[in-house]
C-alpha cells in the first residue's frame, strides 16, 4: 500500500530525472540562443538523431549503451557544424521569423527523413542490465533508470558549471552572450565561438536524446513533440542562463510529471498557464538578461 | 538637383496613393478563377471549399504578420475558437443558422484577439513567440480537458446547419458550401483590402517598418497592433466557423501547433504582405497536398519542409515574389 | 524673461555604477536656439533620451510647459509636442518619402485612426498637401515618390528632419542633424535648421563648433552625465573649463 510519502518521492524521482533529460538537451539550446539569438526550432530534431544513432551504434556495431550515447554526441555534434555553416549562418542577421521558418522547414525534413529510414514504430531500446529494474534503499525501490538520470544530470549540471563560470572558454562564452559587440572587440572570435558552442550544444542534445529513450520513447516525431518543453525551459529560464536551464528544466519535468500523475485529464494546462504568467512577469525569463 | 524635373503637385501624389487602391484588372482574376472551378471541377468542390477557407485563414494571418509583422506562432488559437463556436452552438445548443453562427464564431475569436493581443503584444521577440505558442496549446489542452464539451479527439459531431437564408440547401456535391465560403471570403477580402489601404493601415506598416519611429512620432503603437490582432482574429474565427459547418465536424486539430505551422508555410510560400499571397500559397499548397500526400506522407512532409528551407533561402518574397519579379524581367526584355 | 517650455529638474539617470546623468538642471525657452555638446561618452544622446521618454530617470523630474511629465510615455510626450530625430537614421526605409512623412502628419491628426477610407481620399488629401508643404520647405518635393531607400545618405537626413517637422513639435531635439552627411552637402542641413519656424524650441546636440557657434543663441557644456557650465556663445569659447574637457588639460589653448 503506497503511502502519500512514497507517492512524493516517486513522482520527484521521475520527474528529476525527466527534469535532467529536458536540461541535457535544452542546455545548448539556452546558451547559443543568449549568444546569437537565433531561434533554432530544429533543435529537438538534433535531440532525436542523437536517439537514432546511439540505436543504431548498438545494434549494428554491437556497442554498448554507455559507449554508444558518447559516440552520438560526437557525430550529431559534427553534423551540427555543417548545418550551422550552411544554413543556419546565411540567416544570423536576418529577424526571428526567417530564423523560425528555416528550423521548422529543417525539423519536417528530419522527420520524414527518419521515418522513412527507421520508420514510424517507437525504437526499442536495450539499457545495460545495472540500469534496469529497481535498486532498494530500505524504505522504497526506486526505478535504476531513474536513479542512473539523476546521478548523470548531477555531473553533467556540475562540469557544465564549472565549464561555463571557471574555464576561458566558458569565459568568453558568457561575455559574447552578454554584449556581443564588446566581446568582438576585445578580440574573440565571435562566429567561431558560435560554431563551437552549437556544436556542442548539438552534441548535448543527441547525448540527451540517446538517455531519454528509455524515459521517454523514441519514434521520429520525437522532435516536435517535445519541442515546445525545449523552448519553455530555455525562454523561461532565460536564454544564456545555465542556472536558468537547469532550475526551469527541473521545474517543469517535476510540475509536468506531478500533472500527468494528478490531473491527467488537463494537467498540461497548468504548464502553459504557469509559463504565459512566468513570462508575462518577467519576459526575459527567470534569470535572463533583459 | 534635376532642374527639368517638374515639382511633384498635391495631384500627382495624391493620384499615386489614390490610384494605389484602386482595383487592378488582374485583381479580377482571383474571382475569376474561383467561379470557373465551380463550373469546370463540379466534382471537386468539397476540396475547393477547404481551399477558399485555407485562403481566408492565411489572409487572416497576413493581417497580422505581413503588415504589422507580429510573428505568432499562435493564430489556429482563434481559427479553432471560432470552429468550436460555431460547432457548439449547433450541436449543443441548437442553433443551426449559419449566417449568425459565422457571425458567433467571429465574435468569440475577437474576444480571444483582444484579450490575448491587449496582454500579449507588450512583447517582442522569443518572448511573444513563446506566448503565442503557449496560448494555443494551452487552449488546446483546455480543448481536451474539456473532452466532454468538446468531442476531444474523437471530435464534435452534431452539426447541423440550416439552409442558408432559408431557401439554399446543402447538397452532396457541395456547390452550396463552396459558394457560401467564397461569397463569405469576398466580403472578408473587401474588408481586410479596405483596411489595408487606409490610413490605419499605412500605420501600422510603419509600426512593422520602423516600431521605434512610429513611437517617436506619437503613434499609439500598442493599440493600434491590438487593434489588427483583434480583427485578424475574428476573420480567422470565421474561416474556422466556415470550417465547421460545412465539415459538420471540428476536432482538436482546429487549435493545434500544426495548424498554426501550416498556414504559416501556406502563406510565406505564397508571399507575405500582399494579401494575395493567401490565394496563391493556399491553392498551390492544398492541390499538392491533395495529390502528394496520399502517394506518400513522408515525402510529402520532406517536400513541404524542403521547399519551405528554399524559400526562406532563396526566394523569400514568395510564389507572388517569383511572379513579380519574372514579370519585370520579362517587361525589360520586351523594351 | 519667457517660462521655459521644457525643463529638467535634478535630473538623475543611473545604471548599475555608470552614472549617465547627474542632477542636470535644465531649461530650455520657447522658441530657443539652444545646443548641447560635450565630449563623447559625456551623455548626451541618454538626455535626450531622458527628455522624450525613452529612457525612465532614476530621479528628478522633467516638465512640459511647467507640467510634469516624468511619468508620461514617449509617444504621449510625441503628441503634446516633443519631437526628435536621430543620431543615425529611422527611417520607414521600404516606404516612400511623402509616406514617412504623411505617417507623421497623420498620426499627428488622428487621420489614422481611420481604417476605412482610403488614405489620400476625402480629407486624406489634407494631410497629403501638409506632407508635401514640408518636404517643399526642405526642398525634396521632387524626391516625395521615391522610395527612401533610393535617396542618397544627405537627402535621407533631410527625410529624418521633415518627419519631426510633420509633428508640429514645440519641441524640436536634433542629435547631431549633420552626422554622417558629406561635407559637400552639409551646408543644406545647416540651411534647413536655419529657417526652422520661430516659434519652435530647438535643442541641437553638436559636435561640430562651427555649426554651433552659427546656429545657437545659448549653449549647455556636458560632461561625464553632468552640465558643466552654461552661457552664450562668447562666453563659452572664452570657457578655459570647456577647453579642458574637450582638449584635456596638457594642451596649449
Amino acid at each position: 500500500m503506497e503511502t502519500t510519502l512514497n507517492i512524493a518521492v516517486g513522482i520527484l524521482l521521475d520527474g528529476l530525472a525527466y527534469g535532467m533529460i529536458l536540461f541535457i538537451i535544452s542546455v545548448g539550446l539556452s546558451v547559443t540562443m543568449g549568444l546569437m539569438g537565433f531561434v533554432n526550432l530544429a533543435h529537438g530534431a538534433f535531440a532525436m538523431a542523437g536517439g537514432y544513432v546511439t540505436v543504431s551504434v548498438m545494434s549494428g556495431f554491437g556497442v554498448p549503451f554507455l559507449a554508444a550515447l558518447p559516440i552520438a554526441f560526437v557525430v550529431v555534434g559534427a553534423a551540427s557544424v555543417v548545418f550551422e555553416r550552411l544554413l543556419y549562418a546565411p540567416l544570423y542577421r536576418a529577424g526571428e521569423l526567417d530564423q523560425v521558418l528555416l528550423t521548422i522547414g529543417l525539423v519536417f525534413m528530419a522527420i520524414a527523413a527518419f521515418t522513412f529510414f527507421y520508420g514510424p514504430a517507437p525504437k526499442p531500446i536495450r539499457v545495460p542490465d545495472a540500469l534496469s529494474g529497481s535498486v532498494d534503499l530500505g524504505f522504497r525501490t526506486l526505478a535504476a533508470y531513474r536513479l542512473f538520470m539523476v546521478a548523470v544530470g548531477a555531473v553533467m549540471v556540475t562540469v557544465l558549471w564549472f565549464g561555463f563560470e571557471r574555464t576561458s572558454l566558458g569565459a568568453k562564452i558568457r561575455a559574447a552572450v552578454d554584449n556581443r559587440r564588446m566581446a568582438q572587440s576585445v578580440g574573440i572570435d565571435v562566429d567561431r565561438l558560435f560554431t563551437l558552442t552549437f556544436a556542442i550544444g548539438s552534441g548535448l542534445a543527441a547525448l540527451g536524446g540517446g538517455l531519454a529513450i528509455n524515459i521517454m520513447g523514441l519514434t521520429p516525431t520525437f522532435a516536435i513533440q517535445y519541442l515546445v518543453f525545449f523552448l519553455i525551459v530555455v525562454a523561461v529560464g532565460g536564454p544564456g542562463s545555465i542556472k536558468g536551464t537547469v532550475v526551469a528544466a527541473l521545474v517543469l519535468g517535476i510540475t509536468d510529471n506531478a500533472g500527468k500523475y494528478l490531473y491527467p485529464d488537463g494537467g498540461a494546462f497548468f504548464i502553459y498557464a504557469a509559463t504565459i504568467a512566468i513570462l508575462i512577469a518577467k519576459p526575459a525569463g527567470l534569470y535572463g538578461r533583459e | 538637383m534635376a532642374a527639368s524635373e517638374p515639382a511633384v503637385g498635391t495631384d500627382a501624389a495624391a493620384g499615386f496613393l489614390l490610384q494605389r487602391h484602386r482595383w487592378h484588372p488582374a485583381e479580377a482574376l482571383p474571382w475569376l478563377i474561383a467561379i470557373a472551378a465551380f463550373f469546370v471541377f463540379p466534382g471537386h468542390l468539397a476540396l475547393g471549399t477547404q481551399v477558399l477557407i485555407w485562403i481566408l485563414f492565411a489572409l487572416s494571418l497576413d493581417l497580422v504578420l505581413g503588415y504589422a509583422g507580429i510573428v505568432t506562432l499562435g493564430h489556429a488559437a482563434f481559427f479553432g475558437t471560432g470552429a468550436y463556436a460555431a460547432g457548439l452552438l449547433s450541436a449543443k445548443l441548437g442553433w443551426g443558422e449559419p449566417l449568425t453562427g459565422l457571425a458567433f464564431a467571429g465574435v468569440c475569436a475577437a474576444v480571444v484577439g483582444l484579450v490575448s493581443g491587449w496582454i500579449l503584444l507588450r512583447y517582442r521577440g522569443l518572448t511573444l513567440l513563446m506566448l503565442t505558442l503557449a496560448t494555443t496549446i494551452m487552449l488546446y489542452e483546455l480543448g481536451n480537458a474539456r473532452a466532454d464539451i468538446t468531442g476531444g479527439f474523437d471530435g464534435l459531431t452534431g452539426i447541423a446547419i440550416t439552409p442558408l437564408l432559408g431557401a439554399f440547401q446543402y447538397d452532396l456535391y457541395g456547390r452550396t458550401n463552396y459558394l457560401y465560403a467564397l461569397a463569405v471570403l469576398f466580403t472578408l477580402f473587401l474588408a481586410a483590402r479596405r483596411i489595408v489601404y487606409s490610413p490605419f493601415g499605412q500605420a501600422i506598416i510603419g509600426i512593422r517598418e520602423n516600431v521605434r519611429r512610429m513611437s517617436a512620432i506619437g503613434s499609439p503603437v500598442h493599440r493600434r497592433l491590438v487593434t489588427i490582432y483583434t480583427v485578424s482574429a475574428a476573420i480567422a474565427g470565421i474561416a474556422g466557423g466556415l470550417y465547421a459547418q460545412s465539415n459538420s465536424f471540428v476536432t482538436l486539430g482546429a487549435l493545434s501547433f500544426e495548424r498554426s505551422a501550416t498556414v504559416l508555410i501556406i502563406l510565406i510560400l505564397g508571399g507575405t504582405g500582399r494579401l494575395y499571397g493567401a490565394f496563391i500559397g493556399a491553392v498551390v499548397f492544398l492541390l499538392l497536398e491533395d495529390h502528394l500526400a496520399k502517394l506518400s506522407p513522408a515525402f510529402w512532409e520532406f517536400g513541404v519542409g524542403l521547399v519551405l528551407v528554399l524559400t526562406v533561402l532563396f526566394a523569400r518574397r514568395g510564389l507572388l515574389g517569383l511572379f513579380e519579379d519574372s514579370g519585370r524581367s520579362i517587361a525589360r526584355l520586351w523594351r | 524673461m519667457s517660462a521655459p517650455i521644457l525643463e529638467t529638474r535634478e535630473l538623475h539617470k543611473s545604471f548599475g555604477a555608470l552614472q549617465v546623468a547627474r542632477e542636470i538642471n535644465f531649461s530650455l525657452e520657447a522658441g530657443a536656439r539652444h545646443a548641447l555638446i560635450g565630449p563623447n561618452g559625456a551623455g548626451k544622446t541618454s538626455f535626450v533620451n531622458l527628455l522624450t521618454g525613452v529612457l525612465r530617470p532614476s530621479s528628478g523630474r522633467v516638465l512640459l510647459d511647467g507640467k510634469d511629465i516624468t511619468r508620461v510615455p514617449q509617444a504621449e510626450r510625441a503628441r503634446r509636442g516633443v519631437a526628435r530625430t536621430y543620431q543615425i537614421n529611422e527611417l520607414f526605409r521600404g516606404l516612400t518619402v511623402l509616406e514617412n512623412v504623411c505617417l507623421a502628419v497623420g498620426e499627428r491628426t488622428g487621420a489614422c485612426n481611420n481604417l476605412w477610407r482610403p488614405a489620400g481620399a476625402g480629407r486624406g488629401r489634407a494631410v497629403i498637401d501638409e506632407a508635401l508643404g514640408l518636404l517643399e520647405a526642405l526642398r525634396i518635393r521632387e524626391d516625395a515618390l521615391k522610395r527612401v531607400s533610393e535617396l542618397p545618405y544627405g537627402r535621407q537626413r533631410l527625410v529624418e528632419i521633415a518627419i519631426a517637422l510633420g509633428q508640429r513639435p514645440r519641441v524640436l531635439l536634433l542629435d547631431e542633424p549633420a552626422a554622417g552627411v558629406p561635407s559637400a552637402e552639409s551646408h543644406i542641413i545647416l540651411d534647413v535648421i536655419e529657417s526652422l519656424p520661430r516659434n519652435i524650441a530647438v535643442l541641437i546636440i553638436e559636435h561640430d563648433m562651427d555649426v554651433v557657434f552659427r546656429f545657437a543663441q545659448h549653449i549647455t557644456v556636458l560632461a561625464a552625465g553632468a552640465i558643466l557650465t552654461q552661457g552664450s556663445p562668447q562666453e563659452i569659447a572664452a570657457d578655459e573649463q570647456v577647453r579642458e574637457v574637450y582638449l584635456g588639460k596638457d594642451t596649449h589653448g
